[in-house]
């Protein structure tokens, strides 16, 4: 290839290395695309068959030389290109629907060509155009389609609902992607919260509503103090677990007594309950590894300033204003990476680390005493509430009730500003690290008043009714908060900050504390369900009405984030936060309930009872006796449900999976490394080899031209 | 196909669903955007094109500094003049998706980028790029020492091959460590 055309180029133009075209670049040329696709057909059905033996696989280890074709950067004639075509669609015909329609999807070319590849195809079928052929005589691949299209039209069906569509734009094209994942982040809990609602709706509300017991003797009329306690009027109603019976509902059918429809009420409670959290742990884990996939890096990257280039710009963001916002943000960004890359590292003293250290370990000191204190002010305050009630009015006891979940609501409020203080304080360098400490403080804060607030729970007569009745009060106190702080936050500050301080620059959104919130009222919404199980349905009424507020308020009070904020990442932190110890937590709180707590004798479907779990045994013993055949799935039962083996030996092999994954990343490591030190490699050679050619034909063109003096003398 | 008749057939609706990553919906709602910055005339005629200069008017790209480059790269006509037919404006939408694949994105990423249209990013390329990133900002702008140092940086990180270029390969490696590249390369109607 070193030939004419290479000392033609070399001798008459003396261009520099760089720019003779001997790069192994893939260009965009139409010729070259088409050939590229080609070689990944041919990849791929080389994959899907078998693989190929190592020693077919040519001894070299340049990538160039070993089985890629160069792809050339001229323009093909047109024979070329059409015969190049003709492999590619041969290639097509032989990969299964699947993998051709992802392959021609992904083809980065026009609409027209695309359509020339269909037609081709079409051809060599011998049936009219379309990807999918519904011939009788490939039935998989017909089955396969309309699989597929049943499948699209799904997909259109639930695109087509247009669930706050045009607000998302509008959030989008202001604020950009940033905020807008807090958004979709509430729309997916939102998700979340109908499909419990769907199941305990349909397998514990509406049974036992058509079927009410009879009610207690003392039943207290309405009074508008209810919606806020959910005590009173609403104790002895479809909200609370203990409404619901213990017997096995019979509808009598009123022509013919056929009709007979027993419904077991707490084995019916039982299985709900556990299908539910069972869905959601599936749903939950499957977002959470395809998130964690999108955003993993392998090579942790040393290439900041080059991704910063080619990757910050928002297209999302679409009004005026903001679009400038973004761009002087990225200059802004640009500037500081480029002094931070190419400062030299001034190494601190041993005394300054020593006082960072210092200043840090204060700052946490401070932090977790605040976190310790609050929790032990919460635990001595709902002693005192259950011990000193006396003699008050019946009003004044129920008001009485809300006093707990203002207290702790109130310490989820101010909590968070010590911590923004203490961070304040101690000057983080990165900001991503300041944002994870912060996030890691307000987790801890959370969690433990969450477990003061469960070991006070225990230990009452008809202690569930009494649980779901305080979670409800903790979930609408934990609303009230949220708007008074929307309200106090961001509007107030906003008026303060413009006619006091006369700024221009608006309060910013701060995402991850308003995720962090709207986690923990998720929280509250799982460990109530089991008590409540009309509390996901309270759950929906507030995200619907802290969706359309939060939105209002941050296109009148707010303007985006000025610090970079990695989306892609924080995503995948919130939904992991919101799987880890969120949903676990609850999970595990509600099975310990389920396992080993005695449920109380005077109410709820699980009365007389020694465990909740027992519905399910009574059941399994019920079908044994009345059906001997059936006693391989008891014992299924007894195996799977109950032996705690099964469970650990679940575990052991979800670590090892993920163990022999993190394995794998390494290796991938390791070779991209080597690959990278392969290509440096390659391309000194090459510029060795010009080299050598240039002088070589410098040399010979001198003595031809001594020889032609010579021989002209 | 090439339609742009008042009416999209169900034949051709389903044929552009095959062949790009748009949904029912956003296909019907682009072929009705479509239709409205067509002038009148032409409204039920097939294979009519939308002129540059009517495209730039979109909200979506109004006020993008990539707008002249992005009616370039997925323009089909030759000589290359920036208009749109509606397979283009597809084709558009669809590397622009949500459903798009990194692939695609970065493939024509790449060919916005490169400003000179000759396969890979030389530093005029790298240049005007980081132009086109601040243009907006009138006070803050890098000066042409920060300039050369950024660019030279760029290159260090991301030139693997020590050419003095990036080609589509490197683009695509640096892209890959990039998570946060497919949500903001998103264009919604």
């Amino acid at each position: 290839i070193f030939g004419h055309v290479a000392s033609d180029w070399i001798t008459a133009t003396r261009l520099p290395l760089a720019s003779l075209g001997l790069k192994t670049s893939q260009s965009r040329s139409r010729g070259a695309i088409i050939s590229q696709y080609y070689n990944k057909t041919m990849k791929l059905r080389r994959d899907r068959q078998s693989r190929p033996a190592v020693r077919d696989f040519s001894r070299s280890a340049r990538p160039s030389i070993r089985c890629h074709g160069m792809e050339a950067d001229t323009p093909d004639s047109w024979d070329m290109e059409e015969t190049k075509r003709e492999r590619l669609v041969n290639n097509l015909q032989n990969l299964s629907v699947g993998d051709r329609e992802r392959m021609i999807r992904g083809m980065p070319l026009s609409l027209k060509e695309k359509e020339l590849c269909l037609l081709s195809l079409a051809e060599k079928k011998g049936i009219g155009p379309g990807l999918c052929s519904g011939c009788c005589y490939q039935l998989p691949a017909g089955v396969v389609s309309a699989l597929r299209h049943s499948w699209y039209s799904c997909l259109s069906f639930l695109h087509s609902l247009h669930l706050w569509q045009m607000p998302l734009k509008r959030v989008s094209s202001r604020f950009g992607t940033g905020v807008l994942s807090y958004f979709l982040f509430l729309k997916t809990l939102f998700l979340f919260n109908i499909f419990l609602v769907l199941i305990t709706g349909v397998f514990l509300v509406i049974p036992q509503a058509l079927h009410p017991p009879t009610p207690p003797a003392n039943w207290s009329s309405f009074s508008g103090l209810e919606l806020l306690t959910g005590a009173g009027y609403f104790s002895d109603s479809l909200m609370y677990y203990g409404y619901y019976s213990n017997y096995t509902l019979h509808r009598n059918g009123s022509s013919s007594s056929r009709l007979d429809l027993s419904y077991n009420m707490p084995l019916a409670y039982f299985f709900t309950i556990g299908m539910a959290f069972f869905i959601t742990c599936m749903i939950l884990v499957y977002s959470m590894s395809k998130s964690f996939g999108q955003s993993f890096m392998i090579d942790k990257s040393h290439s900041i300033l080059a991704i910063k280039a080619f990757s910050s710009w928002d297209f999302k963001v679409i009004k005026e204003s903001s679009v400038k916002l973004m761009s002087e943000n990225i200059c802004t960004q640009l500037k500081e990476l480029l002094a931070e890359v190419n400062q030299n590292n001034v190494s601190s003293t041993a005394l300054q680390k020593c006082g960072r250290l210092m200043v840090h370990g204060l700052a946490w000191t401070i932090c977790t005493a605040g976190t310790a204190g609050c929790a032990m002010s919460i635990y001595l305050f709902s002693d005192y509430i259950r011990a000193g009630t006396g003699a008050q009015g019946r009003l004044q006891k129920e008001a009485s009730l809300l006093a707990l979940p203002v207290l702790v609501s109130l310490i989820n409020l101010l909590l968070p500003g010590l911590f923004n203080l203490a961070s304040w304080f101690e000057n983080y360098h990165s900001p991503s690290v300041r944002t994870y400490v912060s996030i890691s403080r307000n987790l801890l804060s959370k969690v433990s008043v969450l477990c003061v607030l469960c070991y006070h729970w225990l230990g009452r007569i008809c202690w569930e009714s009494y649980v779901g009745q305080e979670l409800y009060r903790f979930l609408i106190i934990d609303f009230i908060f949220t708007l008074l702080d929307t309200l106090c936050g961001e509007l107030l500050w906003r008026f303060f900050s413009d006619k006091v301080l006369k700024k221009r620059r608006r309060p910013g959104f701060d995402i991850a504390k308003n995720v962090l919130d709207l986690i923990y009222g998720q929280t509250l919404a799982w460990l109530g369900v089991l008590f409540t199980p009309l509390l996901p349905a309270m759950q929906i009424l507030k995200l619907l009405l802290l969706f359309y507020i939060k939105m209002s308020s941050v296109m009148m009070n707010c303007q985006a984030p000025r610090r970079p904020y990695r989306v892609t990442q924080m995503t995948t932190i919130f939904i992991s936060l919101l799987c880890f110890p969120s949903f676990i937590g609850a999970a595990v709180c509600v099975t310990y309930t389920m396992w080993s707590t005695k449920p109380s004798v005077s109410c709820g479907p699980f009365r007389g009872l020694n465990k909740m779990i027992q519905a399910g045994k009574i059941w399994m013993k019920q079908l044994e006796e009345e059906n001997p055949n059936l006693s391989v799935l008891a014992r299924a039962y007894a195996y799977l449900v109950e032996n705690p083996l099964f469970l650990f030996m679940g575990a052991g092999i979800f670590l090892i999976v993920i163990y022999f994954h993190s394995e794998v990343v390494d290796g991938e490591r390791k070779i991209i490394n080597i690959l990278q030190e392969q290509i440096e490699n390659e391309g000194e050679d090459k510029k060795f080899l010009i080299t050598e050619l240039q002088s070589v034909h410098e040399q010979k063109r001198i003595s031809r031209k001594r020889v032609a003096h010579q021989v002209s003398l | 196909m090439g339609t742009t008749a008042s009416q999209l057939g169900k034949a051709d609706l389903s044929e552009y669903q095959e062949l790009t990553f748009l949904t029912k919906q956003e296909i019907l709602l682009a072929h009705k955007r479509f239709t409205e910055l067509l002038p009148k005339e032409e409204k039920n005629s097939t294979n009519a094109r939308v002129p540059m200069t009517k495209i730039l008017t979109l909200p979506e790209l109004k006020s993008n500094p990539f707008k002249e480059r992005i009616c370039l790269v997925f323009s089909t006509t030759n000589p290359n003049d920036g208009s749109f037919s509606f397979d283009d404006f597809l084709d558009f939408l669809s590397a622009f998706s949500d459903s798009a694949t990194l692939e695609i994105k970065s493939h024509y990423a790449f060919r916005i980028f490169d400003f000179d249209n000759d396969g890979t990013l030389s530093c005029g390329d790298l240049e005007k790029l980081v132009d086109c990133l601040t243009y907006e900002s009138e006070d803050s702008r890098l000066t042409t020492e920060e300039m050369r140092q950024l660019i030279t940086n760029i290159l260090e990180e991301s030139d693997i091959d020590k050419d003095g270029t990036v080609n589509l390969s490197e683009f695509q490696h640096v892209i890959s460590r990039s998570p946060d590249f497919v949500s903001s390369f998103k264009i919604v109607l």
